[in-house]
Parts: structure tokens; C-alpha cells; sequence
């Protein structure tokens, strides 16, 4: 059986990613500073992944505690451990089957815990009820969006395919997604001149583009966004809820980063709200699902895979398979719902974990806040380089006005020219960044992407060493 | 006020809309004026998707919660608890997990501990490196997609050491969010073609129906292979032959799906039939999947787990160079019955090198498999040994919950042939048993007209009189005309024996009731 032609045209219609062969090199650089190799820099540093533990993040304190005795709870009645956190995690194992977190859990998960999401929902939301019949916890959200853009694509051979209205750039592994279940991403392009803003028009100039080629029937919008960092503002969601409206599309909006909100004049709301407020018929009719996650914001908890989705006005008939689809895949697993849970319910003023919890929390937040004002100076203060800021997410995507000489190199050894920009970056600097060309970008701009939510002296460090090399880069190929 | 789902004649669920789904219609609705119809709606979903099932979780489990609830409110019932033998969940019967696995495990969770002298040193040792291997030290971090490079070593070399020596290479494992995903995964790989050239995938009937949701869902095309009750469900190549040329009229056969030991029959497969099954394999150009997650759980004597790969390469170069196989692995099982990790791993052997960077590329898109359960996996391939402190200790409460499942399994088979109408085959295995019922005509009549299965006509009055909940035989598959129910026999021994006790008595009744 050989069989590239002999498997699924879906899969093999994902696209290879194209940084691959700097993950191979990157894992060999690891190996070698091991060994000793002598290199320009000791130490790598990795901040590819939005993945803020990797990055030197610690997690949070409270969080952990809680982990640990609901796993071994032999730790809940001793003294080892505070008093609020024995009794969080009591009151978890209660919500277990036999006391356990080796329990499956009701396929969207613990009652208690969705329960007190669709609270957290309500409180964040000024009082817009959220209903716990509509949330589903998964394994990361990205599971989640799967299945239901799995529940909307429409798979009969002889139908049109379903398209997805995409952002340009965006966050590969959705469009990997989308593609692996037979559907087309139609992007639309973020303004990069005016901070990534979403427009309207592009929106509608997209849907045009999709004639004849697929029927689009999704709009999926990152709210804070991946990997631009942008905040879109109430006026902007409310054109994009009337626009989904009118052209009749489902609303995906994978708000994960919503925590993360840095800049002076952008405030995070969800789409729910703002639904909500537009009030009907918009509000009993616009179908919305909304993805949250346990592995963004200051918890950073990616390895638990907790996610959830919050379904809005669907039409309770498909509600049924979707609870058949969630439950053909058993349950998230129990430690990302209870992350979920934490992240919900965190410590409030009062409990013995507040202070610390609150010391901790602050401190990632003005690290990140930090950063992103480094990042701003610093790459915008280099030639060729420049930024837009950052308002939100854990992402820079700064934009390299690469010299022609860099790019003909580039172009000569096959690659795109960001993408030789990083490997070099990698090798002489081990500095490990993606290129904008696995998001995306208009054609002839070159960007990187990398993680902000970092420990502040690896981001010095990081800065300082980007700023030599890229000096250098730019004198190269000058 | 929640919705209550029920089957209607027409085998369509139906969802009865509460006061609050009203309250938020808009005036325009409420005044009776047409609303335009939802973009997402019954006839422009995915049709698989309407067509996947998933019997584990299906309707008698929404009654089971429905009455629990009831229960909870105070309604009277003729009894106060509902047992829930429908799911394979050891914790949720009161099995206790296993001290060493949780002491690293909330090590792994809570560094501090490791300086904490409660915990044994062979612990801390291993919760070390686990976190050495991971990200910033931290079970948060994502880790790769195929999995911690460490831990997919450690399998492979449990797996050589299970396998008597034959090698195992960490490339070929991938670690999953549970077996599920992994089984999941291969699926979504192979299935492709239209039309008489759609993937036929063979399955047992009676099977998990995991493997037949996965299918409809991916609109393969399920060929049922039917396992021989009369000879403890043994699997029969005469039948494996007949279901598959009959299948090449209308479909490309090209996968085989074993269960061994089998769920829901627990029929732990011989060695020789295993070999057979792999030359039928060969013969017919097959992708054998071999779903192994309770090889631990083998009870009956006389019988012994053979591993689908050792039994392959033992075939020789002939066989184990050319037939490609995937076997599958799970925490969620076995001893250890950690479902909520949703640990799980797959080997893939023989597999074409551009099929596996496209099978690569697939699991990236689902990111990463949950840290803790590929700690907790890696803890289970790699226990206590003899020299070390937690042996003893471990050893003692593996062997325990072992021994109180073959137990229970024996008890089972023992109790359920003494009851008239019901055949229970010997439990060899796995953690169910699947007894056949008799069920008097009138019985189906009725079932009939009432527009239900009649096993599930069975199973929901069995839930409404007794509060035992079990999962029809129709939601596994089964010989037309011929009826079964899987139970657990997951419950403590006592509980057990009532159970047991209160569906032979249910079955006598049911039987007069309907004579």
C-alpha cells in the first residue's frame, strides 16, 4: 500500500509548516549547547510557541496547590497546604465521580465547573446571562472550534465546499483545522497601517472573492488577535455582528487572549456582550460561538488542554449532535477543567492564597506590559524594522523592510524571505522566532512573530541580541 | 429549567423548548410572525455528523442523570441511588488509583513538594524527570505533537520489554489525548475515495461504538464482521472473508479494526487466531488497527494477551516487513483506570515514510496531548521496580484491583447463567460482561409500537424500576433478531452482587410481565 494517493485529500491538504526545518534546527542547536558546542550564545532562546512557562513564566502558585491535592489528596487534610486550597480542591473532588480526578467527567464536563463558567460569563459580561446548557469544556479550544466547524462544514461530494471567512494573518493551526475537515479559508486582510484594524469593506470584498469558489458560511474572528496583537474596539464588533447578520454567516470568536490587554486605550469586551447590548432582533438571532482557554493569560496552563465554548442562539436541534459529537470524544481531561475552574473562580480579597495570587498576577502583567514597550522601542528604533503596537495577545509581529540583496539571497536558496531571515536569526543569534509567512501577509511584506509573555531579562536579552544581529543583517546585505 | 431529550416514533430527537428559550425569543417571534430560519440548522449541517452515534452516552444515559436529578430533588423512587454500570470508569465504581502514580503525579503538578518528606525518593526522582523534560520545567508548557521525546522513548522500551526483546523505535510512537485520539486520528488519515471507492473499514459487531461514530462521521464505509456468540465470541476468518468480499461490491476495503481483548465481549483472542488475522490482513492488502487497551485486564485461565506486533514479527520478515499496523494503548484501563487524564498512545509499524510526515503534520494540528497524561503514561511503562521504595506498595494495589476485576468477572458469568433467559459468556477480559437476552415476543411487540429498540425498551424499564443503568446491545451491534446489554462489573464486589442480583430479578419479571 503506498499511499499518498491512498489517504485522505483533507489531510494531505493541510499545509506543511514552513518553519519545519528550523524546528529540526532548533532541536539540534538545544543538543549541541549540551554537548558543550561553542556558539555565540549560551543559552537559546525560544519564544516561537505562545507558551509562557517554556518562556520562563512560573505558574501560579494557588493554581498548582490546588492541582497537586486534588491529584493526591492525602495533601487536602494536611497542613502542607493553605486552608482555600484544600478546600477548592474539596470541593472539586466533590464534582468527581468516586472523589477522583481519574473519573471521566459528563462529556461537557463537570457540572459545577461549567456552572461556574457561565457565571464568570454573566459577571464579565455586565449581567448578559450565559447559560451552562450551551458550554462545552474541551481539550484546548482549538478542539472545540474543530468540532464545530466540523458540525458546519457541509460534506457532500457534489456540494459546494464551505468556506470560513479567515483573518490575514492568522494563527496557522485554525486554518490547519479548517482545511483537515474539507473547508476553505477565505482570508480577509487585516490593516496594517492602522494598527491590524479589522474593515468592514474587506470583510464584504472577501465574501465577493468566495464567489464560485466556495459557499462561505463562517466568520472566524481572533479577539485579542494572533499574531497582531490588535483590540478591536466596540464600534468595530458591532459592524462585524451586523455584517455577519445580513450575509447570514455563523460567528466564530476565539477570544483566548482576552486577559491580556496591555494597551492605554483598548479594553477588552466580548462579542457576547456586545451582542447582547445591540439587543433584538440581533441579539436573539446572530448565531455566536465564543472559545476561551485555560492556556493563555497569566495562568498559561497550555499543557492541561482546557478550553471551552460558549454557543449562542443555535438552533437547539444541532445542539443535540453537537453534545453527540463532544461525547463520542468522552471528556476534556480533568485537570484543564479544573484549570478552567481556577481561571473562573480565581482567589478573591480575603482568602488566605489572595495576596500571593494577587503578587504573582500583577507581576506577569506589568512584565508583559513591560515588554511590549521594550518591543516597541527597541524594534522600531532599528532600521528596516517597524512595529505596530501591541494592544493585546502575547505576540509581537514586527514587519522587516528587508534589503533586496537579502531578499534575491533568499530567493536563490528557495525560501521566503522572512524565513531565511529566521533561520539566520537562529543560527547566529539562537534566537527562535516564527516568520510571518506561516500567518500570511500581504505580498512583498515580511514579518516575525514572537512571544512577549516572556521573563523580562530573557526579553532584554533577547531584544539586545536581535538588535546586534539584525544590524548586522542589514550592513550584509546592504 | 433544563430540556429534556426524547425519542420520538420517528427516531428523531426532540428537544422540548423551555420557558426561557421563549422569554428570549424576539417580539416579532412571540407575535407569531415567521422568524428567518438559523444559518445553522438540521438540513445545512454536516449530514455525518447527524449520523454519528455514541450508545456510551447516548439516551438512557440522559434518563440515568434525569432521574439522579429527581432523585436529588426528593422525588420517590423504589430506589436511592442510580448505579451507573453503562461507562468503563474503575474510579466512579470506587476503584482507588494507584498511590505511586498520584504522588509523582502531584509532584509533577507542585514542585515545592519535592522537598516535601512525605514523598518517597523513587517519586521525586521521577517527577524530576519528567519536569527536566518539559518546557520551562512545567507540566503547563505545550510539549510536541507526537509527544515528549522522553516518554516516547520510555514506551518504546516498555513495549520491547513486553514484546520479549523486539525492537520498538520512539519515531514510530505517538502519544494522544486518550486511545480514542489516536484511533481517531488514523482514521481521519485513511478514509478517502468516493463512491465505490470509499474506504471500507472492517469492524467487529459487537464493537465500541467509538469506531462507528469515527466512521460516520467520516463517512467511511462500516463493514461489520460478526463475532460468534456460541463460541465465546471467538472471530472466525471464514467470516472475516465473507464480509469482506461482500463489502468489495460497494466500497475499497482497506483497514482492519481488531479490539483485543474485545469490548464490549471481553473475548481475549488466541495466538493463532491473532496470526490468522494478520495473514488475512496481508491477503487482503489491509491497514490493521489493533486496539490493545485492556491487555492488562485478562482474567480467564487458559487465556493470555498476545501483543498484535510480537505475534507479527514472530511471523518472520514475510509478514512483519510488510504489513502495516497501528496498536493502540491507554491509561484509562487496565489497573491504572485514569480516564480523566485522557492518556493514550499508538505505534505505528511498516507505515510508509511520506504517510507518516502526512500523519505528523495531522497531530500538530490538535497541538499537544495533555502533559499530565503522557506524565502519568510514562509513569505506567515505567514503574517501581524491585529495588526501589514504592515496589512493594505498588505492586500489592496493581495486583488487588486485578484480582478483584477477575474476580467480579467469574462472579458475573456465574451469576447471570443461573437466570433463565439470560447467556452469559465467560468474561475472559476487558471490564464488561454481554450477556444475551430472551426476550418474549409481546415484549418486542410492545417495544415496537412504542417505536423503541427492544433492548433499549428492556434497559430503560430496568433504569426506571431498579436504577441500574446499562447500555442496550443495539448501541454495540448485534445478530439480527438476538439481543444483549453491556454491564460493567466495574462495582465493589458487594454492590456488585446486588446488581447482579436485581437485573435477575428484573429479568424474571420482565419475562412474566410480558408472557
Amino acid at each position: 500500500m503506498s499511499a499518498l494517493q491512498e489517504m485522505s485529500p483533507n489531510v494531505r491538504n493541510i499545509k506543511q509548516l514552513q518553519y519545519v526545518a528550523l524546528i529540526r534546527r532548533a532541536s539540534q542547536i538545544k543538543e549541541e549547547l549540551r554537548q558543550k558546542v561553542r556558539k555565540p550564545y549560551k543559552e537559546m532562546i525560544d519564544v516561537c510557541w505562545g507558551d509562557p512557562h517554556r518562556a520562563g513564566v512560573k505558574p501560579l502558585t494557588f493554581v498548582r496547590q490546588v492541582l497537586a491535592a486534588c491529584l493526591y489528596p492525602q495533601l487536602v487534610d494536611s497542613d502542607t497546604l493553605p486552608v482555600d486550597v484544600r478546600q477548592r480542591a474539596r470541593m472539586l473532588l466533590r464534582g468527581c465521580a468516586g472523589g477522583s480526578v481519574g473519573s471521566y467527567t459528563a462529556p461537557a464536563g463537570t457540572s459545577e465547573i461549567v456552572h461556574g463558567i457561565s457565571e464568570f460569563i454573566t459577571r464579565r459580561d455586565g449581567g448578559a446571562p450565559s447559560y451552562p446548557e450551551n458550554i462545552y469544556i474541551s481539550p484546548g479550544s482549538q478542539w472545540a472550534l474543530q468540532n464545530i466547524i466540523n458540525v458546519l462544514v457541509n460534506s457532500e461530494p457534489s456540494s459546494p465546499k464551505t468556506g470560513v471567512l479567515t483573518p490575514l494573518p492568522c494563527y496557522s493551526t485554525t486554518i490547519s483545522s479548517m482545511v483537515g475537515l474539507g473547508a476553505v479559508a477565505v482570508p480577509y486582510s487585516l490593516c496594517e497601517e492602522r494598527g491590524w484594524e479589522l474593515q468592514v469593506e474587506e470583510l464584504q470584498r472577501a465574501l465577493e472573492s468566495a464567489k464560485g469558489v466556495c459557499k462561505p458560511v463562517a466568520l472566524y474572528i481572533v479577539n485579542p488577535g494572533n499574531p497582531t496583537g490588535y483590540v478591536q474596539s466596540r464600534k468595530s464588533m458591532q459592524e462585524v455582528i451586523r455584517f455577519a447578520s445580513e450575509k447570514r454567516l455563523f460567528l466564530l470568536a476565539d477570544e483566548v487572549y482576552q486577559d491580556c490587554v496591555y494597551g492605554d486605550n483598548s479594553e477588552f469586551v466580548s462579542y457576547k456582550r456586545v451582542l447582547a447590548e445591540m439587543g433584538p432582533p440581533l441579539s436573539d438571532t446572530v448565531e455566536l460561538a465564543s472559545f476561551h482557554s485555560a492556556s493563555k493569560g497569566f495562568m498559561g496552563e497550555c499543557g492541561l488542554r482546557g478550553g471551552y465554548v460558549e454557543l449562542v442562539n443555535m438552533d437547539p436541534a444541532v445542539m443535540k449532535y453537537i453534545y453527540t459529537l463532544f461525547s463520542a470524544d468522552s471528556c476534556a481531561p480533568v485537570l484543564g477543567q479544573f484549570a478552567l475552574d481556577l481561571l473562573t473562580s480565581p482567589p478573591q480579597p480575603g482568602d488566605p492564597s489572595y495576596p500571593l495570587y494577587r503578587q504573582e498576577t500583577r507581576h506577569i502583567r506589568s512584565t508583559l506590559v513591560r515588554n511590549v514597550k521594550r518591543v516597541f522601542e527597541v524594534v522600531n528604533s532599528l532600521p528596516g524594522f517597524s512595529c505596530q503596537p501591541v494592544e493585546g495577545g502575547v505576540f509581537a509581529f514586527p514587519r522587516m523592510h528587508l534589503p533586496p540583496a537579502a531578499i534575491h539571497k533568499a530567493t536563490e536558496m528557495g525560501m521566503q524571505p522572512d524565513l531565511f531571515y529566521c533561520a539566520r536569526l537562529l543560527e547566529e543569534a539562537g534566537v527562535f522566532v516564527i516568520p510571518g509567512c506561516e500567518y500570511g501577509q500581504k505580498e512583498g511584506t515580511y514579518h516575525i512573530r514572537f512571544c512577549i509573555m516572556v521573563q523580562e531579562d530573557i526579553m532584554e536579552e533577547l531584544l539586545r541580541r536581535l538588535t546586534s544581529f539584525h544590524t548586522q543583517f542589514m550592513k550584509d546585505f546592504s | 429549567i433544563s430540556c429534556y431529550l426524547s425519542r420520538s416514533a420517528n427516531t428523531q430527537f426532540s428537544v422540548r423548548r423551555s420557558a426561557r428559550d421563549i422569554t428570549n425569543m424576539s417580539q416579532q417571534a412571540a407575535n407569531g410572525l415567521p422568524c428567518r430560519g438559523k444559518v445553522l440548522n438540521l438540513d445545512n449541517m454536516n449530514p455525518n455528523v447527524r449520523r454519528v452515534e455514541y450508545a456510551v452516552r447516548g439516551a438512557i444515559v440522559q434518563r440515568a442523570l434525569q432521574i439522579d436529578k429527581e432523585l436529588k430533588e426528593g422525588v420517590k423512587k423504589p430506589f436511592t441511588e442510580v448505579i451507573k454500570a453503562n461507562i468503563g470508569d474503575a474510579h466512579a465504581m470506587g476503584q482507588k488509583p494507584i498511590t505511586f502514580l498520584r504522588q509523582v503525579l502531584a509532584l509533577c503538578a507542585y514542585p515545592d513538594l519535592l522537598d516535601d518528606n512525605k514523598f518517597p525518593d523513587d517519586s521525586k526522582q521521577r517527577a524530576r524527570r519528567i519536569l527536566e523534560a518539559c518546557g520551562g520545567h512545567s507540566i503547563g508548557a505545550y510539549s510536541s505533537s507526537q509527544g515528549i521525546e522522553c516518554i516516547r522513548q520510555d514506551v518504546a522500551r516498555y513495549i520491547e520489554k513486553r514484546d520479549d526483546g523486539i525492537s520498538s523505535d520512539p519515531d514510530n510512537i505517538y502519544l494522544a489525548t486518550g486511545a480514542s485520539d489516536a484511533i481517531v486520528t488514523m482514521l481521519k488519515l485513511l478514509v478517502c475515495g468516493k463512491g465505490r471507492d470509499r474506504t471500507g473499514v472492517m469492524i467487529s459487531i459487537p464493537q465500541y461504538p467509538l469506531y462507528s461514530a469515527a466512521l460516520a462521521d467520516l463517512a467511511a464505509v462500516q463493514i461489520n464482521y460478526y463475532l460468534d456468540e456460541d463460541k465465546c465470541w471467538s472471530l472466525d476468518i471464514a467470516e472475516l472473508k465473507r464480509a469482506v468480499t461482500a463489502a468489495r461490491q460497494h466500497c475499497n476495503p482497506r483497514v482492519i479494526c481488531i479490539i483485543n481483548p474485545g469490548n464490549p465481549t471481553g473475548q481475549v483472542q488466541s495466538r493463532q487466531c491473532i496470526e490468522d488475522v494478520i495473514r488475512f490482513a496481508k491477503e487482503e492488502h489491509l491497514f490493521l488497527m489493533a486496539d490493545e487497551v485492556y491487555q492488562d485486564n485478562v482474567y480467564a485461565e487458559g487465556c493470555k494477551f498476545h501483543s498484535f506486533k510480537r505475534v507479527l514479527f514472530e511471523m518472520g520478515p514475510e509478514y512483519s516487513t510488510t504489513v502495516e499496523m497501528a496498536s493502540f494503548h491507554s491509561t484509562s484501563k487496565c489497573y491504572m483506570g485514569e480516564c480523566g487524564f485522557r492518556g493514550g498512545y499508538m505505534e505505528v509499524i511498516n507505515m510508509d515514510p511520506e504517510v507518516k510526515a502526512q500523519l505528523t503534520k495531522l497531530v500538530s494540528v490538535r497541538l499537544c496531548p495533555p502533559v499530565p497524561g503522557q506524565a502519568l503514561l510514562d509513569l505506567v511503562v515505567n514503574p517501581p521496580q524491585p529495588d526501589e521504595p514504592s515496589y512493594d506498595k505498588f505492586m500489592k494495589e496493581r495486583t488487588a484491583v486485578l484480582a478483584a476485576l477477575a474476580e467480579k468477572a467469574g462472579l458475573t458469568e456465574q451469576i447471570f447463567n443461573t437466570v433463565p433467559g439470560i447467556t452469559c459468556n465467560p468474561v475472559q477480559g476487558a471490564m464488561y460482561t454481554f450477556p444475551r437476552i430472551t426476550l418474549p415476543q409481546k415484549a418486542i411487540d410492545k417495544a415496537k409500537a412504542e417505536g423503541q429498540v427492544p433492548d433499549m425498551f428492556y434497559c430503560m424499564k430496568l433504569l426506571e424500576e431498579e436504577g441500574i443503568c446499562l447500555v442496550p446491545g443495539s448501541g454495540f451491534g448485534q445478530r439480527e433478531g438476538t439481543f444483549h446489554f453491556r454491564m460493567t462489573i466495574l462495582p465493589p464486589t458487594e454492590k456488585l452482587k446486588f446488581v447482579l442480583q436485581k437485573i435477575s430479578d428484573f429479568h424474571i419479571r420482565f419475562t412474566q410481565e410480558f408472557s
